[in-house]
């Protein structure tokens, strides 16, 4: 070894290292200068602006609790009681919730010592601690109180509305009618609504207890009620997670039945032709690339909204992407076995059935039951485009902008049914080919 | 004497055969039994599909060419508009690239930390590791929209609520793949530097990730190319670029077919652009490993 030698090879480590160096500051000061590039073209900065927190604090609090509305209609006179303001949730005639008293001036008790009186003449007093006792007079079109001119911010007020924001809840007042917002934690009448003999009841009576509806058996009349339940909708949400549930189904299976004959097309050592190898290719590469998207767009124009036209549509992509992966399977299948059935004299339809399909069957179903449950969520996305499953009804009820506590039902839901096909086709993979991922 | 024991031998080749005769015909009973139900499933979920669609299969089938074919003519008609249109929607389709790009990029930054959080050896807290498997995995479940709708209703449409939402999904998603890499790393080099006194991150850094580099950047590519699909998708939910242009050009109908199929034509070259180039730099990460 000469000094000559040792310096050349010195200067090849000092050169390598400075490549490393350059790669090593270069890549992340490249992605770094993306990220402000990013930072500006999303307008970032602007987005403080857009925002709406108040959005946000609407769906976090009622996401997990519900409002109970006693309204005063100051035309009639008549004082009304509904679970979220909803026709569904209303108290039928002459029941009222607990925390309302009085006839002729009806106390509303908020908690909190807030209380809330509808006086006669469509007069409101309303009592908050620490604050003075507030009236008020609806007539008309307009509303008259002894609010002060500088208000606490809790408050806003105009002539023809009044808004108090309390902890314990919240209060509107206009010449119209009179509100009162209750807020409790939970979700209100998820069992059962208002008008089920079986509100209120605990589930030991249900189960055990004297029979409540005399037309029917406590426990088929309580699951009926529960399954019929006008206002969480239990028997539209299963069909619609069944849709989606279908849909994944339908579209995978589909798209292996009708890529596997295909993939032998692809294939080079199955087929012989080269054009039909490329035009089967090129097929697969044209159904891949068109993309879910556009498939749904236009097959929902020929089949209409539901969830065939989602099953078809991840039915073609998946063709594609199946036809790709079997084929290359097909290419790398060990010729060996091949010949050692085509030894025993057995006909061309016999070698695949025996020689190459064995091979290939673990590969396909691994990939068929990774793509299940990847198509559950894209038939959660899809069906929100194409109108069909537990997807509609998600976009349907976040456009509603108030039902946040189904919303955060169905995502619960949403999340439990893509762990579960997660954790079925994980099973069923097992039991079909052995523990290995 | 021999003449025992070969008849023993005979009963036990006949026991043989006996039992394999019943263990191929329980087999074939049971292979029977799947396909079986596998044909009733499918047969049964067609009918209920069907039923619970607004048209019919059969109905629908002949008109699947109809909605294409008037696109395509119509954009032939005007075929010299075509160029100017993909130019005006070019910025809509930069949009959707970015949104996929950099929810890759904070999915497989998130996913990497996940990966290694969660696997057995490498974790620096082995106590936590299935906190974040399990947070990995509710990550993963989660689908796009819902958190994309969420956030749309919270922060306004555009770009972001988009991003957020696939940069969750992704990491969650990549967390697995990474961590099934991660898990069959050498732990001699990460001992090696532990022995020298290196910080948790210096080992990750200089011990784990070197060896586990073309793997995850294959897989960073793979779904960089899925998430290039999921930001048009999210586009048609309201999140911006080229799926909220396409859901505009759809809702005025005819008379502006060239539109939609400008945006069809964006979309399609991209996907089949970006499909080709991570496939062929997937090929060479993952050959000049195996070298």
């Amino acid at each position: 070894m000469t000094t000559i030698d040792l310096d050349a090879t010195k200067f090849e480590a000092e050169k390598l290292f400075a490549r490393k160096r350059l790669i090593g500051f270069g890549i992340p000061s490249v992605i770094a200068v993306y990220f402000v590039y990013i930072f500006f073209a999303f307008d970032l900065p602007g987005l403080a602006g857009r925002a709406n927190m108040e959005n946000a604090v609407t769906l976090a609090s009622d996401s997990w609790s519900y409002k109970v509305h006693a309204t005063r209609d100051n035309r009639s006179g008549n004082v009304t009681y509904a679970v979220e303001g909803e026709r569904k949730g209303t108290y039928p005639e002459g029941q009222r919730p607990d925390w309302v008293r009085g006839d002729e001036v009806i106390t509303i008790d908020l908690g909190g010592d807030i209380i809330v009186r509808y006086l006669p003449d469509n007069r409101t007093e309303i009592e908050i601690p620490g604050f003075q006792l507030i009236e008020a007079q609806a007539e008309g079109r307009t509303v008259t109180t002894n609010l002060p001119d500088d208000l606490p911010d809790w408050i806003s007020a105009s002539d023809r509305r009044v808004g108090i924001t309390t902890p314990e809840g919240r209060i509107t007042l206009t010449g119209a009618r009179t509100e009162v917002f209750n807020y409790f934690p939970g979700w209100e009448l998820f069992w059962f609504t208002l008008d089920s003999p079986y509100y209120g009841q605990s589930l030991a009576t249900i189960l055990f207890g004297d029979q409540i509806d005399p037309a029917r058996g406590n426990i088929t009349g309580a699951v009926s009620d529960w399954w019929n339940n006008t206002m969480w909708r239990h028997k539209d949400v299963a069909w619609a997670i069944g849709e989606t549930i279908l849909m994944a189904f339908l579209g995978t299976m589909g798209a292996a039945l009708i890529a596997l004959p295909l993939g032998f097309l692809a294939a080079k050592r199955f087929s012989p032709l080269m054009l039909l190898r490329a035009a089967t290719r090129r097929l697969f590469d044209f159904l891949r690339g068109v993309d879910a998207l556009i498939w749904t767009v236009v097959l929902a124009r020929a089949f209409g909204p539901g969830p065939l036209t989602g099953a078809l549509a991840i039915l073609i992509t998946d063709t594609g992407t199946f036809g790709k992966i079997f084929s290359e399977a097909l290419e790398n299948v060990d010729q060996k076995q091949i010949e050692g059935v085509a030894s025993t004299g057995a006909k061309p339809l016999q070698r695949y059935r025996f020689g190459v399909i064995p091979q290939i069957v673990p590969v396909l179903l691994a990939q068929i039951f990774y793509f299940l449950e990847s198509n559950t969520r894209s038939a959660t996305i899809i069906g929100a485009i194409t109108g069909g499953g537990i997807g509609l009804m998600l976009t349907q009820a976040i456009q509603t902008q108030k039902d946040w506590e189904e919303v955060a039902y169905y995502i619960i839901l949403i999340i439990a049914m893509v762990m579960l096909m997660d954790w079925f086709s994980g099973w069923l993979r097992a039991k079909l080919i052995g523990r290995k991922t | 004497m021999a003449d025992i024991s070969l008849s023993g031998a005979q009963h036990h080749v006949d026991g043989i055969q006996a039992s394999y005769m019943a263990q191929v015909q329980r087999r074939r009973l049971y292979g029977g039994l799947t396909l079986l139900i596998f044909v009733v499933l499918m047969v049964s979920g067609f009918n209920v599909a069907d039923d619970r669609n607004a048209g019919g299969f059969w109905d629908g089938l002949h008109q699947i060419g109809d909605y294409p074919a008037d696109v395509l003519s119509e954009a032939w008609d005007k075929r010299a508009d075509l160029p100017a249109l993909i130019v005006k929607y070019f910025p809509a389709l930069v949009e959707t690239i970015n949104i996929a790009a950099v929810s890759t990029l904070i999915g497989a930054i998130g996913g990497l930390f996940l990966s290694l959080l969660g696997t057995r050896g490498l974790a620096k807290w082995p106590r936590l590791i299935p906190l974040f498997r399990r947070i990995s995995d509710i990550m993963r479940a989660v689908p796009e929209i819902v958190i994309a709708l969420v956030l749309i209703f919270v922060l306004g449409g555009g770009p972001v609520p988009a991003m957020i939402a696939i940069a969750i999904h992704t990491a969650g998603a990549l967390a697995k793949m990474f961590s099934e890499v991660s898990e069959n790393t050498d732990l001699k080099a990460v001992d090696g530097l532990a022995s020298t006194g290196a910080t948790w991150s210096q080992r990750m850094l200089l011990g784990v990730l070197p060896q586990v580099a073309p793997n995850y950047v294959s897989y960073t590519l793979l779904r960089f190319e899925i998430n290039i699909r999921a930001s048009a998708i999210l586009g048609f939910v309201g999140a911006g670029g080229l799926g909220y242009e396409l859901r505009n050009a759809m809702a005025w109908g005819p008379g502006r077919f060239d539109e939609a199929a400008a945006i069809f034509i964006l979309l399609f070259g991209t996907i089949v652009f970006f499909d080709q180039v991570s496939s062929r730099y997937r090929n060479r990460l993952t050959e000049g490993q195996g070298q």
